[in-house]
């Protein structure tokens, strides 16, 4: 589905990623962790046509997307739950959602969002600033849905959640890749990234160093903790 | 005159104004909300929109079609400019963004210079627009009450704009984060261009509405966007009710200034403008970034 080719780029003359490689299929989460600072918000934004020099190939069902602008590679397929959540604070629920909008949603249409996401439903006419910080997460999430997108990328969303909130994330997120959405989560939070993927990808220094199931993960924890994880 | 009936006529002296300064300011607090920069080229806008009003008047003798003219002429040319200059300097520091637009201003002022000369030009109200009504017995001008529903009738319209339109959902997500709604499927560049062409376009109508009363000359732009800058300061950069109110306090503080304190009215608005701002440093409607 989305494929991700030799990426090389960053800010400026800061080169944060060094031919990293990825994919992410269809029906499936695929997780990326690794220490603070090795690239992983960077990809994203890379993705999203967010950094201004990006070297590689982006493709998405065989479509290029590197050197697109962002709106269009959100029409194109990609929704983006960015870090910190970034919803509109002025803005109700109502009208968050409806940003992403440009036609009604094909697959999230209300009912089956707010089923989905059943917190947003009574916050429908309150402002974005009033919502609790898990109820953030689920509009943030909710926004990106409908843009019915093929991709999902999620940034670090358990950041700040609590326990209870981070399981409700993780039905979400298994529910998404049941329906045949390809989710790409970034996270620190190894128990949520366990319970929730399919694959992990361990990203250090640019690149991707470790590629496999998460029951491959889950055998040689320790050891990849040690080498790729802690401080 | 009694006093009640003097304060009667200058309070709707004083919203006939405040209407007239709607115009200019609106358009200037939409653009500063969703491109974070001052327009400096507003004034120059207003100005334009007096002069083509005139022009328009004097060739087909309609002054509905100077109103209708006036606007159109500054949504092209502000479109343009936004399309050719603004939209290339987003990305850079805002520094640039100011230097484009007083280009612009300067550029528009010569411009009218050559075009139409360097005397002030009035428009001529039609026979049905130029008479008198009866305001507690004494007579007061029927434009003056027209311009009070014109500036409600656009503040009516632009507020439903905002609130009900795609357009005006797309203005208030961009002024909170272009970045996301952008990455939300929207094109964002296009919604700029349409919010700056529709800015230019409002001034330009307050411009030829204002042609009647102030007349059209070379210094009107300049002083006008002072005025308009004073309105924004008060009521908040980039929030819409903020204007309205800023407008109304500078139109009534001028009105009431010029009569009873002439020798002040001029300190008066500064006056305002800083006692809001101790008191509230955003402005009445805004928030301190």
């Amino acid at each position: 589905m989305l494929e991700l080719r030799d990426i090389t780029g960053g800010y400026g003359p800061a080169q944060v990623l060094c031919g990293t490689d990825l994919r992410a299929e269809a029906g499936q989460v695929t997780a990326l962790i690794g220490r603070n600072g090795v690239g992983k918000t960077t990809l994203l934004r890379g993705l999203m046509g967010l950094l201004p020099d990006l070297a590689g190939e982006i493709t998405l069902s065989g479509e290029t997307l590197l050197g697109l602008p962002t709106h269009r590679i959100a029409r194109a397929g990609i929704g983006y739950v960015p870090e910190g959540r970034q919803i509109f604070p002025e803005l109700t629920v109502m009208e968050n959602l409806a940003v992403g909008q440009r036609r009604p949603s094909r697959n999230w249409p209300e009912e089956r969002l707010f089923a989905l996401l059943p917190n947003l439903r009574e916050r429908r006419a309150n402002a974005g600033r009033a919502l609790s910080g898990g109820e953030q997460q689920m509009l943030a999430i909710a926004r990106a849905l409908v843009t019915d997108p093929r991709v999902l990328l999620l940034d670090e969303p358990s950041q700040g959640l609590a326990p209870m909130v981070v399981q409700e994330l993780a039905r979400v997120l298994r529910q998404l890749a049941g329906e045949g959405v390809a989710v790409l989560l970034v996270e620190q939070n190894l128990r949520l990234t366990e319970a929730v993927a399919d694959r992990i990808l361990i990203m250090a220094r640019g690149r991707i160093v470790h590629d496999d199931t998460a029951a491959a993960f889950r055998a040689a924890e320790d050891d990849l903790r040690h080498r790729w994880l802690t401080m | 005159m009694d006093p009640l009936t003097l304060f009667t006529l200058q309070t709707l002296n004083a919203l006939s104004l405040s209407a007239l300064l709607f115009f200019i300011s609106l358009g200037l607090t939409l653009i500063f909300g969703i491109m974070r920069v001052v327009n400096f080229a507003h004034g120059a806008l207003f100005m334009l929109g007096a002069y083509v009003g005139v022009a328009t008047q004097t060739a087909s003798g309609s002054f509905l079609l100077s109103l209708i003219a006036a606007p159109l002429a500054a949504a092209v040319l502000g479109l343009a400019f936004e399309r050719c200059a603004l939209s290339r300097l987003y990305a850079r520091e805002h520094s640039a963004f100011l230097l484009v637009t007083f280009g612009l201003a300067l550029a528009l002022t010569e411009a009218i210079r050559l075009i139409w000369g360097a005397d002030a030009r009035q428009a001529e109200l039609p026979d049905s627009l130029s008479g008198i009504v009866f305001v507690m017995d004494e007579p007061f001008p029927i434009y003056r009450l027209l311009l009070i529903g014109a500036g409600l009738a656009c503040a009516l319209l632009c507020w439903a704009g905002l609130q009900r339109t795609r357009l005006g959902l797309l203005l208030r997500a961009a002024s909170q984060n272009p970045t996301m709604t952008a990455a939300l499927g929207n094109d964002v560049g296009r919604v700029r261009a349409a919010v700056f062409a529709m800015a230019c376009a409002l001034a330009a109508l307050g411009g030829a509405l204002a042609a009647p009363l102030l007349s059209a000359s070379l210094g009107l732009g300049s002083n006008v966007i002072i005025d308009a800058f004073v309105i924004v300061m008060i009521g908040g950069m980039g929030s819409f009710l903020g204007t309205a109110a800023g407008s109304l306090l500078v139109g009534f503080a001028q009105t009431f200034g010029n009569y009873y304190a002439p020798e002040l009215a001029l300190g008066m608005t500064y006056a305002l403008m800083i006692a809001v701002l101790v008191v509230r440093p955003g402005g009445l409607f805004g928030r301190v970034e």
